[in-house]
Protein backbone atom coordinates (compact mmCIF):
# COMPACT_ATOMS: atom_id res chain seq x y z
CA UNK A 1 0.00 0.00 0.00
CA UNK A 2 2.71 2.40 1.03
CA UNK A 3 4.73 1.65 -1.96
CA UNK A 4 2.06 2.49 -4.35
CA UNK A 5 1.46 5.70 -2.62
CA UNK A 6 5.21 6.24 -3.14
CA UNK A 7 4.69 5.37 -6.35
CA UNK A 8 1.80 7.70 -7.18
CA UNK A 9 3.56 11.09 -6.02
CA UNK A 10 6.87 10.02 -8.16
CA UNK A 11 4.43 9.70 -10.82
CA UNK A 12 2.68 12.96 -10.15
CA UNK A 13 5.56 14.43 -9.67
CA UNK A 14 7.07 13.75 -13.26
CA UNK A 15 3.92 14.62 -14.95
CA UNK A 16 3.59 17.73 -13.30
CA UNK A 17 7.26 18.76 -13.96
CA UNK A 18 6.87 17.13 -18.10
CA UNK A 19 3.79 19.78 -18.61
CA UNK A 20 6.24 22.56 -17.36
CA UNK A 21 8.53 21.61 -19.56
CA UNK A 22 5.62 21.62 -22.32
CA UNK A 23 4.50 24.72 -21.39
CA UNK A 24 7.72 26.14 -21.85
CA UNK A 25 7.83 24.26 -25.44
CA UNK A 26 4.68 25.77 -25.55
CA UNK A 27 5.94 29.47 -25.53
CA UNK A 28 8.76 28.55 -27.56
CA UNK A 29 6.92 27.27 -30.35
CA UNK A 30 4.84 30.55 -31.23
CA UNK A 31 8.04 32.93 -30.53
CA UNK A 32 9.63 30.69 -33.69
CA UNK A 33 6.93 30.58 -35.56
CA UNK A 34 6.15 34.30 -35.87
CA UNK A 35 9.96 35.18 -36.00
CA UNK A 36 9.86 32.14 -38.85
CA UNK A 37 7.32 33.64 -40.67
CA UNK A 38 8.54 36.80 -40.49
CA UNK A 39 12.08 35.85 -41.68
CA UNK A 40 10.70 34.01 -44.40
CA UNK A 41 8.39 36.43 -46.01
CA UNK A 42 10.63 39.51 -45.00
CA UNK A 43 13.88 38.20 -46.94
CA UNK A 44 11.54 37.24 -49.37
CA UNK A 45 10.35 40.35 -50.23
CA UNK A 46 13.38 42.75 -49.42
CA UNK A 47 14.10 45.10 -51.81
CA UNK A 48 16.17 48.19 -52.86
CA UNK A 49 12.76 49.76 -53.92
CA UNK A 50 11.36 49.95 -50.34
CA UNK A 51 14.12 51.79 -48.92
CA UNK A 52 14.45 54.41 -51.74
CA UNK A 53 10.83 54.99 -53.43
CA UNK A 54 7.79 56.18 -52.23
CA UNK A 55 4.41 54.74 -51.87
CA UNK A 56 2.75 53.26 -55.57
CA UNK A 57 -0.39 53.80 -56.03
CA UNK A 58 -2.96 51.47 -54.99
CA UNK A 59 -3.53 48.02 -56.76
CA UNK A 60 -0.17 48.51 -59.04
CA UNK A 61 3.28 46.55 -58.20
CA UNK A 62 5.52 49.57 -57.93
CA UNK A 63 6.25 51.88 -55.23
CA UNK A 64 8.41 51.75 -51.33
CA UNK A 65 7.93 52.57 -48.33
CA UNK A 66 10.68 55.10 -47.94
CA UNK A 67 8.07 58.00 -46.71
CA UNK A 68 7.46 55.62 -43.75
CA UNK A 69 10.72 55.07 -42.89
CA UNK A 70 11.58 58.83 -43.18
CA UNK A 71 8.64 59.66 -40.79
CA UNK A 72 8.82 56.45 -38.42
CA UNK A 73 12.64 57.91 -37.92
CA UNK A 74 11.59 61.27 -37.51
CA UNK A 75 8.38 60.72 -35.08
CA UNK A 76 10.84 58.11 -32.78
CA UNK A 77 13.69 60.72 -32.80
CA UNK A 78 11.38 63.36 -31.89
CA UNK A 79 9.81 61.72 -29.16
CA UNK A 80 12.73 60.55 -27.70
CA UNK A 81 14.14 64.24 -27.63
CA UNK A 82 11.58 64.76 -25.68
CA UNK A 83 10.66 61.49 -23.74
CA UNK A 84 14.31 60.94 -22.11
CA UNK A 85 15.09 64.18 -20.24
CA UNK A 86 11.75 63.85 -18.26
CA UNK A 87 12.05 60.51 -17.41
CA UNK A 88 15.42 60.66 -16.25
CA UNK A 89 14.94 64.06 -13.79
CA UNK A 90 11.68 62.30 -12.65
CA UNK A 91 13.70 59.02 -11.92
CA UNK A 92 16.27 61.28 -10.85
CA UNK A 93 14.37 63.07 -7.95
CA UNK A 94 12.52 59.62 -7.24
CA UNK A 95 16.02 57.75 -6.19
CA UNK A 96 17.85 60.67 -4.76
CA UNK A 97 15.89 62.92 -3.11
CA UNK A 98 12.11 61.08 -2.26
CA UNK A 99 13.22 58.15 -1.18
CA UNK A 100 11.96 58.73 2.28
CA UNK A 101 8.81 60.49 1.21
CA UNK A 102 5.67 58.76 1.59
CA UNK A 103 4.21 60.75 -1.09
CA UNK A 104 6.95 60.69 -3.58
CA UNK A 105 6.81 56.33 -2.53
CA UNK A 106 3.38 57.01 -4.16
CA UNK A 107 3.93 58.69 -6.86
CA UNK A 108 6.56 56.28 -8.01
CA UNK A 109 4.13 53.43 -7.58
CA UNK A 110 1.72 55.84 -9.90
CA UNK A 111 4.34 56.04 -12.29
CA UNK A 112 4.84 52.75 -12.58
CA UNK A 113 0.98 51.87 -13.29
CA UNK A 114 1.07 54.42 -16.25
CA UNK A 115 4.16 52.01 -17.69
CA UNK A 116 0.85 49.46 -18.10
CA UNK A 117 -1.88 52.67 -19.83
CA UNK A 118 -2.91 51.37 -22.44
CA UNK A 119 -1.00 53.33 -24.96
CA UNK A 120 -4.25 54.20 -27.18
CA UNK A 121 -5.35 56.39 -25.12
CA UNK A 122 -2.05 58.61 -25.37
CA UNK A 123 -3.13 59.13 -28.62
CA UNK A 124 -7.08 59.81 -27.83
CA UNK A 125 -5.41 62.60 -25.28
CA UNK A 126 -3.09 63.99 -27.84
CA UNK A 127 -5.68 64.06 -30.24
CA UNK A 128 -7.59 66.30 -27.76
CA UNK A 129 -4.46 67.98 -26.84
CA UNK A 130 -3.04 69.00 -30.57
CA UNK A 131 -5.30 67.63 -32.98
CA UNK A 132 -8.69 68.93 -32.65
CA UNK A 133 -7.58 72.99 -32.17
CA UNK A 134 -4.91 72.73 -35.23
CA UNK A 135 -7.80 71.11 -37.19
CA UNK A 136 -5.85 68.49 -39.11
CA UNK A 137 -3.81 65.38 -37.63
CA UNK A 138 0.31 66.42 -36.90
CA UNK A 139 3.23 64.76 -36.26
CA UNK A 140 4.19 66.46 -33.31
CA UNK A 141 0.74 65.00 -31.91
CA UNK A 142 2.34 61.56 -32.42
CA UNK A 143 6.27 61.91 -31.55
CA UNK A 144 4.22 63.81 -27.88
CA UNK A 145 2.06 61.22 -27.55
CA UNK A 146 5.23 58.27 -27.65
CA UNK A 147 7.17 60.45 -25.77
CA UNK A 148 4.48 60.19 -22.86
CA UNK A 149 4.33 56.71 -23.33
CA UNK A 150 8.23 57.07 -22.99
CA UNK A 151 8.36 59.15 -19.95
CA UNK A 152 7.13 55.95 -17.32
CA UNK A 153 9.31 53.85 -18.31
CA UNK A 154 12.51 55.85 -18.67
CA UNK A 155 11.67 56.81 -15.37
CA UNK A 156 10.78 53.34 -13.76
CA UNK A 157 14.59 52.04 -14.75
CA UNK A 158 16.16 55.07 -14.02
CA UNK A 159 15.21 55.11 -10.33
CA UNK A 160 15.57 51.51 -10.17
CA UNK A 161 19.47 51.69 -11.60
CA UNK A 162 20.20 54.94 -9.48
CA UNK A 163 19.31 53.13 -5.74
CA UNK A 164 21.62 49.99 -7.31
CA UNK A 165 24.58 52.32 -6.49
CA UNK A 166 25.60 52.10 -2.89
CA UNK A 167 24.60 54.72 -0.67
CA UNK A 168 28.55 54.40 1.02
CA UNK A 169 30.04 56.23 -2.29
CA UNK A 170 27.46 58.87 -1.94
CA UNK A 171 28.54 59.16 2.24
CA UNK A 172 31.90 59.28 1.17
CA UNK A 173 31.07 62.69 -1.35
CA UNK A 174 29.30 64.30 1.39
CA UNK A 175 31.82 63.75 3.18
CA UNK A 176 34.23 65.68 0.94
CA UNK A 177 31.55 68.59 1.56
CA UNK A 178 30.03 67.88 -1.87
CA UNK A 179 26.72 69.54 -2.78
CA UNK A 180 24.03 67.15 -3.67
CA UNK A 181 23.78 68.02 -7.00
CA UNK A 182 26.89 67.42 -7.42
CA UNK A 183 27.05 64.46 -6.10
CA UNK A 184 23.60 63.67 -8.42
CA UNK A 185 26.39 64.64 -10.89
CA UNK A 186 29.34 63.06 -10.78
CA UNK A 187 28.75 60.28 -8.13
CA UNK A 188 25.45 59.32 -8.87
CA UNK A 189 24.88 59.20 -13.01
CA UNK A 190 27.97 58.17 -13.59
CA UNK A 191 28.20 55.09 -11.67
CA UNK A 192 24.59 54.25 -13.18
CA UNK A 193 25.39 55.47 -16.50
CA UNK A 194 25.06 52.09 -18.40
CA UNK A 195 22.07 51.38 -16.37
CA UNK A 196 20.77 54.60 -17.32
CA UNK A 197 21.38 53.88 -21.43
CA UNK A 198 19.75 50.36 -20.79
CA UNK A 199 16.68 51.85 -19.81
CA UNK A 200 16.40 54.49 -22.49
CA UNK A 201 17.21 51.45 -25.35
CA UNK A 202 14.21 49.86 -23.58
CA UNK A 203 12.04 53.02 -24.01
CA UNK A 204 13.04 53.80 -27.39
CA UNK A 205 12.05 49.59 -28.09
CA UNK A 206 8.99 50.31 -26.65
CA UNK A 207 8.07 53.25 -28.59
CA UNK A 208 9.24 52.13 -31.68
CA UNK A 209 6.91 49.34 -32.01
CA UNK A 210 3.35 51.45 -30.84
CA UNK A 211 1.17 51.94 -33.70
CA UNK A 212 -2.18 52.72 -31.90
CA UNK A 213 -1.35 56.19 -30.47
CA UNK A 214 -0.13 57.23 -33.91
CA UNK A 215 -3.42 56.10 -35.89
CA UNK A 216 -4.97 59.00 -35.11
CA UNK A 217 -2.06 61.77 -34.07
CA UNK A 218 0.37 61.44 -37.05
CA UNK A 219 -1.83 59.44 -39.12
CA UNK A 220 -0.34 58.42 -42.23
CA UNK A 221 0.32 59.99 -46.11
CA UNK A 222 1.95 58.52 -48.96
CA UNK A 223 4.67 61.03 -49.76
CA UNK A 224 7.93 62.28 -48.46
CA UNK A 225 6.99 64.55 -45.89
CA UNK A 226 9.64 66.47 -43.21
CA UNK A 227 6.86 69.09 -41.36
CA UNK A 228 5.66 67.79 -38.28
CA UNK A 229 2.83 69.96 -38.53
CA UNK A 230 0.86 67.87 -40.83
CA UNK A 231 -0.01 64.09 -41.29
CA UNK A 232 3.46 61.78 -41.57
CA UNK A 233 3.57 58.20 -42.58
CA UNK A 234 4.85 56.14 -39.76
CA UNK A 235 5.97 52.21 -40.69
CA UNK A 236 3.73 50.77 -37.77
CA UNK A 237 0.31 52.35 -39.44
CA UNK A 238 1.20 51.48 -42.86
CA UNK A 239 1.67 48.36 -41.65
CA UNK A 240 -1.40 48.43 -40.35
CA UNK A 241 -3.13 49.93 -43.44
CA UNK A 242 -1.23 47.81 -45.78
CA UNK A 243 -1.95 44.65 -44.23
CA UNK A 244 -5.73 45.51 -44.44
CA UNK A 245 -6.01 46.39 -47.79
CA UNK A 246 -6.98 43.73 -50.48
CA UNK A 247 -3.16 43.98 -52.83
CA UNK A 248 -0.90 41.33 -52.70
CA UNK A 249 2.09 44.06 -53.45
CA UNK A 250 0.88 46.04 -50.50
CA UNK A 251 0.93 42.80 -48.13
CA UNK A 252 4.32 41.78 -49.28
CA UNK A 253 6.07 45.14 -48.63
CA UNK A 254 4.34 45.06 -45.13
CA UNK A 255 5.89 41.72 -44.78
CA UNK A 256 9.29 43.38 -45.56
CA UNK A 257 8.68 46.35 -43.49
CA UNK A 258 7.43 44.29 -40.74
CA UNK A 259 10.92 42.52 -40.73
CA UNK A 260 12.97 45.70 -40.31
CA UNK A 261 11.12 46.94 -37.43
CA UNK A 262 11.17 43.71 -35.55
CA UNK A 263 14.51 43.32 -36.07
CA UNK A 264 15.41 46.60 -35.15
CA UNK A 265 13.25 46.08 -31.84
CA UNK A 266 14.73 42.79 -31.14
CA UNK A 267 18.54 43.93 -31.18
CA UNK A 268 17.74 47.06 -29.31
CA UNK A 269 16.32 44.70 -26.59
CA UNK A 270 18.54 42.20 -27.08
CA UNK A 271 21.77 44.69 -27.00
CA UNK A 272 19.84 46.15 -23.41
CA UNK A 273 19.64 42.77 -21.97
CA UNK A 274 23.33 42.45 -22.80
CA UNK A 275 24.08 45.82 -21.07
CA UNK A 276 22.11 44.90 -17.66
CA UNK A 277 24.50 41.37 -17.86
CA UNK A 278 27.54 43.54 -18.17
CA UNK A 279 26.55 46.04 -16.02
CA UNK A 280 26.37 43.29 -13.18
CA UNK A 281 29.84 42.13 -14.34
CA UNK A 282 31.74 44.86 -13.83
CA UNK A 283 29.67 45.91 -10.60
CA UNK A 284 30.73 42.32 -8.92
CA UNK A 285 34.25 42.90 -9.92
CA UNK A 286 34.56 46.17 -8.43
CA UNK B 1 33.19 85.92 -3.48
CA UNK B 2 29.91 84.99 -5.15
CA UNK B 3 29.21 81.59 -4.61
CA UNK B 4 26.95 79.56 -7.04
CA UNK B 5 26.60 76.32 -5.75
CA UNK B 6 23.87 76.69 -2.98
CA UNK B 7 21.95 78.33 -6.08
CA UNK B 8 22.50 75.44 -8.31
CA UNK B 9 21.20 73.01 -5.36
CA UNK B 10 18.09 75.08 -4.82
CA UNK B 11 17.51 75.27 -8.25
CA UNK B 12 18.12 71.43 -9.32
CA UNK B 13 15.94 70.44 -6.71
CA UNK B 14 12.55 72.40 -7.34
CA UNK B 15 13.79 71.55 -11.34
CA UNK B 16 13.75 67.45 -10.81
CA UNK B 17 10.71 67.82 -8.27
CA UNK B 18 8.62 69.70 -10.83
CA UNK B 19 9.11 66.76 -13.27
CA UNK B 20 9.07 63.74 -10.87
CA UNK B 21 5.42 65.75 -9.54
CA UNK B 22 4.57 65.58 -13.03
CA UNK B 23 5.06 62.08 -14.11
CA UNK B 24 3.51 60.63 -11.09
CA UNK B 25 0.61 62.98 -10.41
CA UNK B 26 0.18 65.64 -13.03
CA UNK B 27 0.45 63.68 -15.86
CA UNK B 28 -2.14 61.05 -15.27
CA UNK B 29 -4.68 63.91 -13.74
CA UNK B 30 -4.45 65.79 -17.00
CA UNK B 31 -5.37 62.60 -19.20
CA UNK B 32 -8.07 62.17 -16.93
CA UNK B 33 -9.18 65.50 -16.65
CA UNK B 34 -9.18 65.82 -21.18
CA UNK B 35 -10.77 62.83 -21.29
CA UNK B 36 -13.50 63.62 -19.07
CA UNK B 37 -14.00 67.31 -20.14
CA UNK B 38 -14.20 65.93 -24.12
CA UNK B 39 -16.64 63.18 -23.08
CA UNK B 40 -18.97 66.02 -21.28
CA UNK B 41 -21.76 65.81 -23.83
CA UNK B 42 -21.82 62.10 -24.09
CA UNK B 43 -21.89 62.29 -20.23
CA UNK B 44 -24.52 64.65 -20.37
CA UNK B 45 -26.82 63.41 -23.15
CA UNK B 46 -26.17 59.15 -21.79
CA UNK B 47 -25.52 59.84 -18.49
CA UNK B 48 -23.61 57.09 -16.75
CA UNK B 49 -25.69 53.58 -16.63
CA UNK B 50 -27.10 54.11 -19.57
CA UNK B 51 -23.94 54.32 -21.74
CA UNK B 52 -22.88 50.94 -19.60
CA UNK B 53 -25.68 49.42 -20.35
CA UNK B 54 -26.88 50.16 -23.82
CA UNK B 55 -26.15 48.16 -26.67
CA UNK B 56 -26.64 50.23 -29.69
CA UNK B 57 -23.81 51.53 -31.07
CA UNK B 58 -25.19 53.52 -34.14
CA UNK B 59 -23.32 56.78 -35.92
CA UNK B 60 -25.91 57.25 -38.07
CA UNK B 61 -28.82 58.07 -35.13
CA UNK B 62 -26.30 58.95 -32.83
CA UNK B 63 -27.39 56.55 -30.27
CA UNK B 64 -24.44 55.36 -28.36
CA UNK B 65 -24.38 52.07 -25.98
CA UNK B 66 -20.86 50.76 -24.49
CA UNK B 67 -21.96 47.28 -23.49
CA UNK B 68 -20.66 45.61 -26.63
CA UNK B 69 -17.51 47.03 -26.45
CA UNK B 70 -16.73 46.48 -22.66
CA UNK B 71 -18.28 42.99 -23.14
CA UNK B 72 -16.29 42.34 -25.84
CA UNK B 73 -13.14 43.61 -23.90
CA UNK B 74 -13.89 41.64 -20.93
CA UNK B 75 -14.69 38.47 -22.82
CA UNK B 76 -11.58 38.25 -24.67
CA UNK B 77 -9.48 39.37 -21.39
CA UNK B 78 -10.82 36.80 -19.60
CA UNK B 79 -10.30 34.05 -22.23
CA UNK B 80 -7.03 34.99 -22.57
CA UNK B 81 -6.15 34.72 -19.22
CA UNK B 82 -7.16 31.57 -18.60
CA UNK B 83 -5.21 30.07 -21.20
CA UNK B 84 -2.47 32.23 -20.15
CA UNK B 85 -2.31 31.54 -16.37
CA UNK B 86 -1.09 27.78 -16.33
CA UNK B 87 1.19 27.87 -19.41
CA UNK B 88 2.81 31.37 -17.54
CA UNK B 89 3.48 29.25 -14.16
CA UNK B 90 4.69 26.35 -15.85
CA UNK B 91 7.03 28.30 -17.75
CA UNK B 92 8.12 29.80 -14.64
CA UNK B 93 8.60 26.50 -12.79
CA UNK B 94 10.36 25.33 -15.24
CA UNK B 95 13.04 28.56 -15.33
CA UNK B 96 13.12 28.50 -12.02
CA UNK B 97 13.07 25.03 -10.56
CA UNK B 98 14.05 22.47 -13.59
CA UNK B 99 16.07 23.98 -16.42
CA UNK B 100 19.70 23.11 -16.10
CA UNK B 101 21.52 26.90 -15.84
CA UNK B 102 22.34 26.90 -19.68
CA UNK B 103 18.65 26.11 -20.71
CA UNK B 104 17.40 29.06 -18.07
CA UNK B 105 19.13 32.11 -19.96
CA UNK B 106 17.95 30.82 -23.22
CA UNK B 107 14.43 30.26 -21.97
CA UNK B 108 14.61 33.81 -20.88
CA UNK B 109 15.75 35.25 -23.16
CA UNK B 110 13.25 33.73 -25.43
CA UNK B 111 10.32 34.71 -23.41
CA UNK B 112 12.17 38.08 -23.40
CA UNK B 113 12.05 38.54 -27.27
CA UNK B 114 8.24 37.22 -27.16
CA UNK B 115 7.42 39.93 -25.09
CA UNK B 116 9.40 42.88 -27.02
CA UNK B 117 7.82 41.73 -30.27
CA UNK B 118 5.46 44.61 -31.33
CA UNK B 119 2.04 44.47 -30.87
CA UNK B 120 1.08 45.06 -34.56
CA UNK B 121 3.38 42.43 -35.68
CA UNK B 122 1.20 39.97 -33.57
CA UNK B 123 -1.77 41.35 -35.64
CA UNK B 124 -0.64 41.06 -38.92
CA UNK B 125 0.78 37.55 -38.27
CA UNK B 126 -2.33 36.54 -36.55
CA UNK B 127 -4.57 38.16 -39.36
CA UNK B 128 -2.80 36.71 -42.33
CA UNK B 129 -1.29 33.42 -41.20
CA UNK B 130 -3.46 32.46 -37.97
CA UNK B 131 -6.82 33.40 -39.37
CA UNK B 132 -6.23 30.96 -42.06
CA UNK B 133 -4.64 27.94 -39.70
CA UNK B 134 -8.17 28.33 -37.52
CA UNK B 135 -10.49 29.07 -40.36
CA UNK B 136 -9.45 25.41 -42.35
CA UNK B 137 -7.89 23.35 -39.74
CA UNK B 138 -8.78 24.31 -35.86
CA UNK B 139 -12.21 25.43 -35.35
CA UNK B 140 -13.76 22.84 -38.05
CA UNK B 141 -11.73 20.20 -35.53
CA UNK B 142 -13.39 22.00 -32.69
CA UNK B 143 -16.38 21.94 -34.08
CA UNK B 144 -16.67 18.25 -34.76
CA UNK B 145 -15.06 17.13 -31.36
CA UNK B 146 -16.97 20.00 -29.14
CA UNK B 147 -19.63 20.55 -31.27
CA UNK B 148 -22.28 17.47 -29.77
CA UNK B 149 -21.89 18.21 -26.51
CA UNK B 150 -24.39 20.00 -24.95
CA UNK B 151 -23.58 23.72 -23.47
CA UNK B 152 -19.70 23.21 -24.60
CA UNK B 153 -21.42 22.84 -28.07
CA UNK B 154 -22.94 26.45 -28.58
CA UNK B 155 -19.77 28.04 -27.97
CA UNK B 156 -18.42 26.55 -30.75
CA UNK B 157 -21.35 26.74 -33.18
CA UNK B 158 -21.57 29.35 -36.33
CA UNK B 159 -19.22 29.27 -39.39
CA UNK B 160 -15.94 29.21 -38.84
CA UNK B 161 -13.74 32.71 -40.06
CA UNK B 162 -10.85 32.87 -38.40
CA UNK B 163 -12.00 36.54 -37.61
CA UNK B 164 -13.02 35.79 -34.19
CA UNK B 165 -13.45 35.75 -29.92
CA UNK B 166 -11.14 32.95 -30.18
CA UNK B 167 -8.44 33.45 -32.08
CA UNK B 168 -8.09 36.74 -31.06
CA UNK B 169 -8.22 35.38 -27.16
CA UNK B 170 -5.35 32.95 -28.31
CA UNK B 171 -3.17 36.01 -29.96
CA UNK B 172 -3.79 37.83 -26.71
CA UNK B 173 -2.74 35.08 -24.81
CA UNK B 174 0.38 34.32 -27.03
CA UNK B 175 1.42 38.27 -26.35
CA UNK B 176 0.44 38.40 -21.89
CA UNK B 177 2.38 34.92 -21.17
CA UNK B 178 5.72 37.06 -21.28
CA UNK B 179 4.68 39.45 -18.39
CA UNK B 180 2.52 36.86 -16.18
CA UNK B 181 5.99 34.15 -16.40
CA UNK B 182 8.19 37.25 -15.83
CA UNK B 183 6.16 38.29 -12.39
CA UNK B 184 5.52 34.73 -11.65
CA UNK B 185 8.91 34.33 -12.71
CA UNK B 186 10.39 36.96 -10.15
CA UNK B 187 7.83 35.84 -7.23
CA UNK B 188 9.37 32.31 -7.59
CA UNK B 189 12.68 33.37 -6.65
CA UNK B 190 12.02 35.21 -3.53
CA UNK B 191 10.79 32.16 -1.67
CA UNK B 192 14.07 32.08 0.75
CA UNK B 193 16.06 28.74 -0.34
CA UNK B 194 15.48 27.44 3.43
CA UNK B 195 11.43 26.74 3.02
CA UNK B 196 12.10 24.76 0.22
CA UNK B 197 15.20 22.90 1.86
CA UNK B 198 13.41 22.14 4.84
CA UNK B 199 10.54 20.29 2.55
CA UNK B 200 13.07 18.41 0.63
CA UNK B 201 14.64 17.26 4.06
CA UNK B 202 11.04 15.67 5.02
CA UNK B 203 11.26 13.93 1.78
CA UNK B 204 8.75 16.03 -0.18
CA UNK B 205 9.30 15.44 -3.83
CA UNK B 206 9.63 18.66 -6.63
CA UNK B 207 6.63 19.18 -7.05
CA UNK B 208 4.90 18.64 -3.45
CA UNK B 209 7.82 21.35 -2.71
CA UNK B 210 5.92 23.70 -5.94
CA UNK B 211 2.36 23.04 -4.92
CA UNK B 212 2.45 23.36 -1.01
CA UNK B 213 5.86 25.87 -0.15
CA UNK B 214 6.74 28.29 -2.85
CA UNK B 215 3.17 28.47 -4.71
CA UNK B 216 1.10 29.42 -1.00
CA UNK B 217 3.88 31.70 -0.35
CA UNK B 218 3.70 33.62 -3.62
CA UNK B 219 0.42 33.26 -4.02
CA UNK B 220 0.11 37.11 -3.88
CA UNK B 221 2.86 37.27 -6.49
CA UNK B 222 0.97 35.28 -8.70
CA UNK B 223 -1.91 36.87 -8.42
CA UNK B 224 -0.47 40.22 -9.04
CA UNK B 225 1.02 39.17 -12.32
CA UNK B 226 -2.68 37.82 -13.18
CA UNK B 227 -4.09 40.76 -12.88
CA UNK B 228 -1.10 42.99 -14.52
CA UNK B 229 -1.49 40.96 -17.42
CA UNK B 230 -5.36 41.23 -17.44
CA UNK B 231 -4.45 44.91 -17.59
CA UNK B 232 -2.23 44.63 -20.30
CA UNK B 233 -4.37 42.62 -21.98
CA UNK B 234 -7.10 45.00 -21.87
CA UNK B 235 -5.66 48.05 -23.57
CA UNK B 236 -4.49 45.98 -26.50
CA UNK B 237 -4.89 47.44 -29.71
CA UNK B 238 -3.65 46.93 -32.89
CA UNK B 239 -3.55 42.84 -32.25
CA UNK B 240 -7.21 42.96 -31.66
CA UNK B 241 -8.28 45.23 -34.46
CA UNK B 242 -7.30 43.11 -36.84
CA UNK B 243 -8.61 40.09 -35.35
CA UNK B 244 -11.53 40.75 -33.94
CA UNK B 245 -13.53 41.80 -37.17
CA UNK B 246 -15.21 44.88 -35.63
CA UNK B 247 -19.14 44.20 -35.53
CA UNK B 248 -20.45 45.73 -32.31
CA UNK B 249 -22.57 42.58 -31.00
CA UNK B 250 -22.16 40.85 -27.68
CA UNK B 251 -20.51 37.48 -29.11
CA UNK B 252 -23.44 33.98 -28.46
CA UNK B 253 -20.08 31.64 -29.36
CA UNK B 254 -16.33 31.55 -29.68
CA UNK B 255 -16.27 32.31 -33.14
CA UNK B 256 -18.45 34.90 -33.62
CA UNK B 257 -17.08 38.54 -34.57
CA UNK B 258 -17.32 41.41 -32.19
CA UNK B 259 -15.40 44.15 -31.23
CA UNK B 260 -13.26 45.62 -28.32
CA UNK B 261 -13.35 49.06 -26.61
CA UNK B 262 -9.47 49.45 -28.06
CA UNK B 263 -10.53 48.10 -31.50
CA UNK B 264 -13.87 50.53 -31.32
CA UNK B 265 -11.34 53.76 -30.76
CA UNK B 266 -8.82 52.53 -33.34
CA UNK B 267 -11.13 52.11 -36.21
CA UNK B 268 -13.39 55.00 -35.21
CA UNK B 269 -11.64 57.92 -34.36
CA UNK B 270 -10.58 59.45 -37.53
CA UNK B 271 -14.04 58.74 -39.05
CA UNK B 272 -16.10 60.63 -36.24
CA UNK B 273 -17.66 63.84 -37.79
CA UNK B 274 -20.55 65.01 -35.69
CA UNK B 275 -19.16 66.10 -32.00
CA UNK B 276 -21.54 63.64 -29.85
CA UNK B 277 -19.74 60.83 -31.85
CA UNK B 278 -16.72 62.09 -31.00
CA UNK B 279 -17.75 62.58 -27.49
CA UNK B 280 -18.66 59.05 -27.27
CA UNK B 281 -15.42 57.71 -28.21
CA UNK B 282 -13.41 59.89 -25.75
CA UNK B 283 -16.48 58.32 -23.01
CA UNK B 284 -15.36 55.05 -23.92
CA UNK B 285 -11.45 56.00 -23.49
CA UNK B 286 -12.02 56.88 -20.36
CA UNK B 287 -13.94 53.77 -19.38
CA UNK B 288 -10.76 51.98 -20.29
CA UNK B 289 -8.60 54.41 -18.44
CA UNK B 290 -10.49 53.94 -14.99
CA UNK B 291 -10.53 50.36 -15.54
CA UNK B 292 -7.20 49.59 -16.22
CA UNK B 293 -6.04 51.92 -14.00
CA UNK B 294 -7.84 50.08 -10.84
CA UNK B 295 -6.93 47.45 -12.40
CA UNK B 296 -3.29 47.62 -12.39
CA UNK B 297 -3.05 49.39 -9.18
CA UNK B 298 -4.58 46.58 -7.59
CA UNK B 299 -1.80 44.44 -9.37
CA UNK B 300 0.80 47.02 -7.84
CA UNK B 301 -0.71 46.90 -3.76
CA UNK B 302 -0.73 43.11 -4.43
CA UNK B 303 3.39 42.39 -5.43
CA UNK B 304 3.95 45.23 -3.31
CA UNK B 305 2.53 43.07 -0.20
CA UNK B 306 4.52 40.19 -1.35
CA UNK B 307 7.84 42.08 -1.68
CA UNK B 308 7.20 43.92 1.93
CA UNK B 309 6.62 39.84 3.48
CA UNK B 310 9.91 39.21 1.84
CA UNK B 311 11.71 42.23 3.57
CA UNK B 312 10.73 41.69 6.84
Amino acid sequence: MEKIRQLKRKFLNKLMLFLSLLAALYGLFWLFWILGVLCFNGFKYLSIELFTQDAGPPGLNIGGLRHAFVGHLIITILSTIIGIPIGLFAGIYYAEYGRNSKFFYVLKNITDVMVSTPSIIMGAVMYALLVIPLKHFNALAGALALAMLMVPVICVTTYEMLILVPFTLREAAYALGAYKWQIIKDIVLRSAKVGILTGIILGVARISGETAPLLFTAFSNNYLSFDIFKPMASLTVTIFNYTMSPYEYWHNQAWAASFCLTFFILILSLIAKFLIHYGNIFKNKR
Amino acid sequence: MFQKSPYIETFTRYFLGFWAVFTGFIFPLIIFLILFYESRLAIQKFGFLQFLTSTSWDPVRESFGALPMIAGTLISTFIAIIIAAPISIGIAIFITELAPSWLKGFVITCVELLAAIPSIIYGMWGFLILAEVMRNKVEPFLQTVLGPIPLIGKLFSGVPTGVDVLTTSLVLSIMIIPFMASVVKDAFNLVPSVMKESAYGLGATKWEVIKDVVIPYTASGIAGGLILSTGRALGETMAVAFLAGNVPQIPKSLLEPFTTITVALANQFTEADTPLYLSSLFYLSLILFIISFIILILAKLMVLRLEKRWKK
